[in-house]
């Protein structure tokens, strides 16, 4: 039987695809470290990341920027990758789900999903920790009601939200800043 | 998406250089400004804006909130959404802007949507986004999609026989209800353009969104001195309780004099192709006690007009009822 082939199949056969006609250079770094990219111009920063970067745990859930399953952070602050263009990243600093853990070590978001059984398909999640650790920088959310209403462009179609809440709200009482409590 | 060429100039200069020579306003232009570009790339992955060049702004500096010498702010039109909400001069002397841009959205989207970008987005017309069918907007003299079919978010106030959509905007309600000016540049240097003046009509034209030209480029909004903080507020009435279009949205403000209304402003989002103000609904309040019957008064004086489509008749009871809520809110008048 033949193997599927593809761009969406290729990722570890050919970690950087031949560049396309139209393709421009583009420099960024990624989780911590320096890359050159060479992508046509209308490429999404998504679907630079998933196809030529091979950081696949950004998922691209509806790419119109509803679902929130793109969510990375540029500069430190969460986006949805699928509406912007890799061009338009040039050198700045992306981190995906990835970039998050030191080594072995959860990023304190990630040990709280786990904890608190805050997903159940996966798919949302890269979106929904990622938005979380840019939620937790911006200090915005002092309660659950914040937490939901700060969180509403990330969907998660099991369900998931209550646990969700919860693990955000675990490490939002456990930071040193914390907020005035006021459970809501 | 559609193939395009790309540009990122590093000054107001040239990105005027890049747009120079284009015809006719910026909605019809083939060559583009992107700076947060949520709204941009989500049509043209639709297939329903398709530039040829786009030219990216978002190096250009024009992203700082600065004081201005007559005692107001300037908002820069790259600044971003999220950034302009939470600043301290926003949330303490146009708390009503504030919460209007904290209204739309999602914390992702207005950390990338600028505000010179949130003025230009598109209607979210379903018809308008559904290359399948017929919308005067998208592809002129194809008909409306939406004046026979369903219409439950379309407009009640101001629309044509070409077009019922409305502007989406809930930024833009807010800078209405302020009188703010939408400050630009072009090959003939700068000029101004009051925010009344910036939205239109649709009349025969709704391909048309806004009087800017396809050759400049905002640069600013600045908001006038009085931000109307003490007696404000912004009320949107959706579908879900966060990140939904307005179906009907208020921003009110008053500066009262002891229980009498001095001055009223009162814009409304989600009823027209453009945030929808009426002189003589504010006249109608202005000198007059701050109660729930003169509020009910200056909502029907809004709405005289108003006109509902077969999906859509609902928005005038919602608006009447908003509009009292959220001008006794802005009074602090009771309201059950």
């Amino acid at each position: 039987m033949s193997q599927p082939t593809g761009p969406a199949f290729q990722g570890h056969a050919q970690k950087q695809p031949a560049p396309p006609p139209d393709a421009m250079e583009v420099s960024l770094t990624i989780n911590g470290s320096r890359k050159t990219l060479h992508v046509a111009p209308w490429t999404s920063l998504l679907d630079a990341l998933r196809l030529h970067l091979d950081l696949t745990g950004t998922k691209k859930g509806c790419d119109h920027g509803q679902c929130g399953a793109c969510t990375v952070l540029v500069d430190g602050r969460r986006i949805n990758s699928c509406l912007t263009l890799a061009v338009m990243a040039e050198g700045r600093t992306v981190t995906t789900i990835e970039g998050l853990a030191s080594g072995d070590a959860l990023h304190p978001l990630q040990e709280a999903f786990v904890e608190q059984d805050a997903f159940q398909c996966g798919y949302c999640t890269p979106g929904q920790i990622c938005s979380a650790v840019g939620l937790l920088e911006e200090g915005h959310a002092k309660s659950d009601d914040d937490i939901r209403e700060l969180m509403s462009g990330n969907l998660c179609r099991c369900g998931a939200y209550p646990n969700i809440v919860a693990a955000i709200r675990q490490v939002m009482d456990a930071q040193p800043a914390a907020n005035d409590g006021g459970a809501s | 998406m559609r193939a395009f060429s790309y540009d990122r100039p590093d000054s107001v200069d040239a990105a005027l250089r890049g747009v120079a020579g284009q015809p006719g306003t910026t909605t019809e232009a083939a060559v583009k400004f992107v700076a947060g570009g949520t709204n941009l790339l989500d049509l043209m992955k639709a297939d329903v804006m398709r530039p040829e060049r786009l030219v990216d702004i978002s190096r250009l500096g024009l992203d700082r909130i600065e004081d201005t010498d007559d005692g107001g702010l300037r908002l820069g039109a790259l600044a971003r959404n999220a950034d302009t909400a939470y600043d301290a001069r926003v949330q303490a002397r146009y708390p009503m802007l504030s919460k209007a841009i904290l209204a739309g959205a999602s914390a992702q989207l207005r950390n990338m949507a600028t505000n010179g970008g949130n003025l230009l987005q598109r209607t979210r017309c379903y018809y308008f986004y559904d290359t399948g069918t017929p919308c005067n907007k998208r592809e002129p003299g194809t008909g409306c999609g939406a004046l026979t079919g369903v219409n439950r978010i379309h407009a009640i106030l101001g629309a044509s026989d070409s077009c019922i959509a409305v502007h989406p905007s809930d930024m833009c309600v807010a800078l209405a209800a302020l009188d703010a000016v939408v400050r630009v540049s072009g090959p003939k240097g700068e000029r101004t353009i009051p925010f009344a003046d910036f939205h239109r009509l649709p009349g025969d034209t709704p391909h048309i969104d806004s009087s800017l030209a396809a050759d400049e480029l905002i640069t600013a909004i600045d908001l006038p001195v009085q931000g109307f903080a003490d007696h404000s507020t912004y009320l949107k009435v959706r579908d879900r309780a966060s990140y939904a279009f307005a179906l009907v949205s208020v921003a009110a403000a008053l500066k009262m004099d002891g229980q009498t209304i001095r001055t009223a402003r009162l814009a409304l989002g989600g009823v027209a192709h453009k945030p929808w103000r009426d002189p003589a609904a504010e006249a109608e309040l202005t000198g007059k006690p701050a109660s729930l019957e003169t509020f009910r008064e200056a909502a029907r004086v809004l709405l005289r007009d108003a006109k509902g489509q077969s999906h859509n008749a609902f928005k005038i009871g919602l608006a009447e009822r908003a509009i009292v809520r959220a001008l006794a809110e802005a009074a602090g008048v009771e309201h059950s």
